[in-house]
């Protein structure tokens, strides 16, 4: 990766266009016809440039940057998988791109709803599913929006405790706050498995239900998840799941089977959808039975992200019922394989059989911390794993390799791996250093914060 | 276990090595702690897999049964024209299969359009800071109301333009139901926002903010003079929603006194596609930066001091605030807000006022047109509009949308007063007005 330093407004001059428009026509009124009182007063500062211009600009750019497509990209929680290419070629297709979401009697756009809510539903033992939600975190909203809704039309109008354990994802509790839910935490157990005994007493009349990761963030099954479904439910409760981590139980495990009422799912992680540096993403709901009259809600503006549950369609089917059974098994074995080879020189808190991810408290000897190791790993040509995530550890690490990697893929990491661990007693300096071989080295993050730069014309004061 | 798939890369033996190096002996004893009973031993409900070429087949077969009809309708999404080099842009592997920007130093590529794409927010709203993108433009108007109720910490009202988008006012209804804010709503007068209703509802009480279109429902560009010092008075937050591309030519967010900008970057150049994905966008004045939702870019120096960007300003942010957030976004739409930043290259200041006045153009002949085939009445003959436009239809709305859908045309949407909506992009020929205004005569 090449250092690039433009931006696309310093390549700007005064005259040079990258569009090609109808003429106007001259005799004609157009914007200056706009009352005087509604106009703008200046032209907004967009840069003037060549087609050219634009696409070099981005191109360059683009080379700062690392993709699944780079390399191993072992970001916990977030399943890098491959993104299969001919779903871009599908999602593309005028017929479906040229749709305007107010148009009705579309038999073909009907099939592809119909046909992936039922392919989910299959997978996840849940009955049907909202296509609305437009990212994982829009699906904790919406689902907890589906819970709420549940016990209000009942008139059950105390239950707004939720419960959500330590070791949840950040989205959890802020997802909880942001549908007025109040929050209770329950502990994690030595295990790193939510702790029975401490949630027995929290659960009353006021608790809308429970927030769950399963396998956890610690990459853990929750072994008494039908003690803790049973728990629940009898206190009148409902089971919500956090499909983050669904990938190593395609095929394998389904939530509705383990007591779960409601969940989502993140097509751009477990079903191959590129995650297009941060979105756009898609958060289809799931529910059982009892709750489907209960999956109008509305949180979208249109018929949520069609172009991705395209993707998400195109890819179940090439899985099929043959390999579907596969995917969650070789996710499985992947991270396991990692963790067994590394275990001697990271320190490995919890031991068990990991699921799809697991969790290094950084290394075992030497100085260096997490951001280090994660940092050199760039220097390695490897994306780092998700760090300091979960909180239960000071210096995590977690990893998630996917099934889409091969055992020579996951070897060369191991290695590489392995030589960190080397290097952080041999030469604990190239560590903390690094980053060496980066179009940047680490920047200064908290001028970053003191002294805001947000937009270009922050830094030239013109 | 099957033959090859070409997702799974791995062989029989690396399998067997790697269960072997785990010290196991098959790939269900990683399974070992799922309780007996959860394992899944029926069949799956999915159809059989298949070849890449026959997935190819299905979709085509799918999308054949769609009718393709002409779009002059918009309503919130916008057939506006996307130049060639976008998709080219952003379907680079190197964009599309990068996710947050968590290890800044390889990602300094996303970092950079993300703080493009800010400062070209920030100059069509006329606002200081904006974030790196929210999910769509109804979603980001909901924000802004849960941030009116957090800056106004007592005040618990936000009240709500009537000629806002009806997807508008249903997310912003469900997500202040939730939140537990009242949402009251400010009525129309003439085809605007009144301004005797907003200050009726002033006087009540309790508002912590008010959420007004700037381009309305009706296709309008609304006058709201007087309404920033009205709203202010009671230091309640001022948030308009507006239309990106319009923003090109009409009065902005700023210049109206507004202290936060919403809206869709739909018009931007992002093709229809049934309703997304879509990208919101979210801007608001220094005041209210801390206040704001979202991931933010910001410029720093790396240890050679040269120009670097980060994630920042993260004490906001819903992974550090947990339980105590206000938002709880974190996936956003990046690739698309690299879209619009491509599309905002490209057109440039004079692209934007050329497509501008294309609508202005094409839209006023086929208001005009229409008006002479006899079947309409003007609603509001003196208000200004851009691209789209409200007529009140002498026929029946469904017998109107029936001909021009047999036409071709997809058109004539119904309004929640029984007034069809017209909208015409510079995609639109003035061929395509001319047979669409034929359909109707004939």
């Amino acid at each position: 990766m090449k250092y690039y330093d433009k931006l696309i407004f310093e390549l700007s001059k005064e005259g040079r266009v990258g569009y090609s428009l109808p003429s106007k026509c001259d005799r004609c009124a157009g914007t200056e016809a706009i009352p005087a009182g509604l106009k703008r007063a200046e032209p907004a500062r967009l840069p003037q440039v060549s087609e050219l211009d634009v696409v070099r600009h981005y191109t360059n750019l683009s080379q700062m940057n690392f993709g699944v497509d780079t390399g191993f990209y072992p970001l916990g929680s977030c399943t890098m998988k491959y993104n299969p290419k001919i779903n871009e070629e599908i999602a593309a297709m005028p017929s479906f791109a040229a749709l305007h979401p107010l148009q009705k009697d579309l038999p073909g756009v009907q099939a592809v709803y119909d046909g992936l809510d039922k392919a989910l539903a299959a997978i996840t033992g849940m009955k049907h599913f909202t296509f609305k939600p437009c990212a994982g975190a829009h699906g904790e909203l919406t689902g907890l929006m589906i819970i709420r809704e549940y016990h209000m039309s009942r008139g059950d109008l105390k239950r707004t405790r939720i419960i959500v354990p330590d070791s949840a994802h950040g989205t959890n509790p802020a997802s909880a706050a942001v549908c007025g839910l109040e929050i209770v935490q329950v502990k994690s157990n030595a295990d790193g498995l939510v702790d029975v005994s401490d949630l027995k007493p929290l659960l009353d009349d006021t608790i809308a239900g429970i927030m769950m990761t399963n396998p956890n963030t610690l990459g853990l099954f929750e072994k008494d998840i039908r003690e803790i479904a049973q728990l629940v439910h009898d206190a009148g409760g409902l089971l919500y799941y956090d499909g983050a981590n669904m990938n190593p139980l395609i095929g394998t495990v389904r939530p509705g089977d383990m007591g779960f009422d409601v969940m989502h799912l993140n097509l751009h992680k477990s079903f191959s959808t590129p995650h297009g540096g941060g979105g756009p993403g898609s958060g289809p709901v799931g529910v059982c039975e009892k709750l489907v009259p209960y999956l109008g809600v509305n949180v979208s503006g249109f018929n949520g992200n069609f172009g991705v549950m395209l993707r998400a369609y195109a890819y179940i089917l090439m899985l099929g019922r043959q390999n579907v059974k596969l995917c969650g098994k070789l996710a499985t074995l992947g991270a396991n394989y990692i963790k067994e080879s590394l275990k001697d020189v990271y320190e490995l808190p919890l031991p068990q059989v990991c699921k799809h991810e697991f969790v290094f408290d950084g290394l075992k000897s030497g100085t260096a911390t997490t951001l280090d190791v994660a940092k050199r790993l760039l220097d390695y040509g490897y994306h780092a794993p998700t760090i300091y995530f979960p909180l239960l550890f000071h210096q995590a690490i977690m990893i998630e390799p996917t099934e889409t990697e091969s055992k020579e893929t996951l070897d060369a990491f191991i290695d590489v791996m392995r030589r960190i661990a080397e290097e952080s007693v041999s030469d604990p300096e190239i560590l903390h250093n690094a980053p060496h071989d980066t179009p940047i080295s680490r920047p200064d993050e908290t001028a970053a914060a003191r002294n805001p730069i947000l937009k270009y014309w922050d830094a030239c004061g013109c | 276990m099957m033959a090859g798939f070409q997702y799974f890369p791995q062989t029989a033996p690396d399998i067997q090595a790697m269960l072997d190096r785990i010290g196991v002996k098959s790939l269900d004893d990683l399974y070992s702690d799922v309780p007996a009973g959860f394992l899944y031993k029926g069949e799956y409900d999915l159809p059989d897999a298949m070849t890449e070429q026959e997935v190819r087949d299905f979709f085509e077969g799918l999308a054949a049964k769609n009718p393709r009809l002409t779009v002059f309708a918009g309503a919130g999404a916008y057939d506006h024209y996307t130049p060639a080099v976008i998709p080219y842009i952003t379907q680079r592997s190197e964009f599309l299969t990068a996710y947050i920007p968590y290890q800044c130093e390889i990602s300094q590529g996303t970092l950079r359009y993300i703080f493009e794409y800010q400062s070209m927010i920030c100059t069509l709203t006329g606002m200081d800071v904006s974030n790196a993108s929210m999910y769509d433009g109804p979603t980001a108007a909901a924000e802004a109301m849960r941030m009116s109720v957090a800056q106004a910490k007592k005040k618990n009202t936000v009240l709500v333009s009537n000629t806002l988008l009806p997807q508008v006012r249903g997310v912003i209804a469900t997500y202040a139901r939730y939140y537990g804010v009242t949402i009251k709503e400010i009525e129309p007068y003439a085809g605007q926002t009144s301004i005797c209703s907003l200050e009726k509802l002033m006087q009540e009480g309790d508002v912590a903010g008010v959420i007004v279109p700037s381009v309305n429902r009706f296709g309008i560009i609304e006058d709201l003079t007087g309404f920033a010092d009205m709203i202010h008075a009671d230091k309640a937050l001022f948030t308009i929603y507006c239309d990106p591309s319009a923003l090109a030519v009409v009065k902005t967010p700023a210049e109206w006194g507004a202290d936060v900008a919403v809206g869709d970057g739909q018009p931007l150049g992002i093709p229809l596609c049934y309703g997304g994905p879509y990208v919101g966008f979210m801007a608001c004045r220094k005041d209210y930066m801390r206040k704001l939702p979202g991931r933010i870019v910001g410029q720093t120096a790396d240890k050679e001091e040269r120009r670097a960007f980060v994630l920042t300003l993260q004490a906001r942010e819903q992974h550090i605030r947990r339980e105590k957030a206000t938002s709880n976004i974190c996936s956003n739409e990046s690739l698309m807000a690299l879209w619009v930043t491509v599309y905002l290259s490209l057109m440039g200041p004079e692209g934007m006022k050329q497509v501008n006045d294309l609508c202005w153009q094409r839209s006023h002949y086929l208001y005009s047109r229409l008006l002479e085939t006899g079947k309409f009445q003007a609603v509001f003959p003196d208000a200004p509009f851009l691209k789209e436009f409200v007529l009140k239809p002498l026929v029946p709305a469904s017998d109107l949308q029936k001909t021009l859908s047999d036409a071709g045309f997809f058109a004539a949407l119904e309004t929640e007063e029984g007034y069809v909506s017209f909208c015409v992009t510079e995609k639109r020929s003035m061929a395509q007005i001319d047979t669409l205004v034929n359909a109707l005569k004939s």
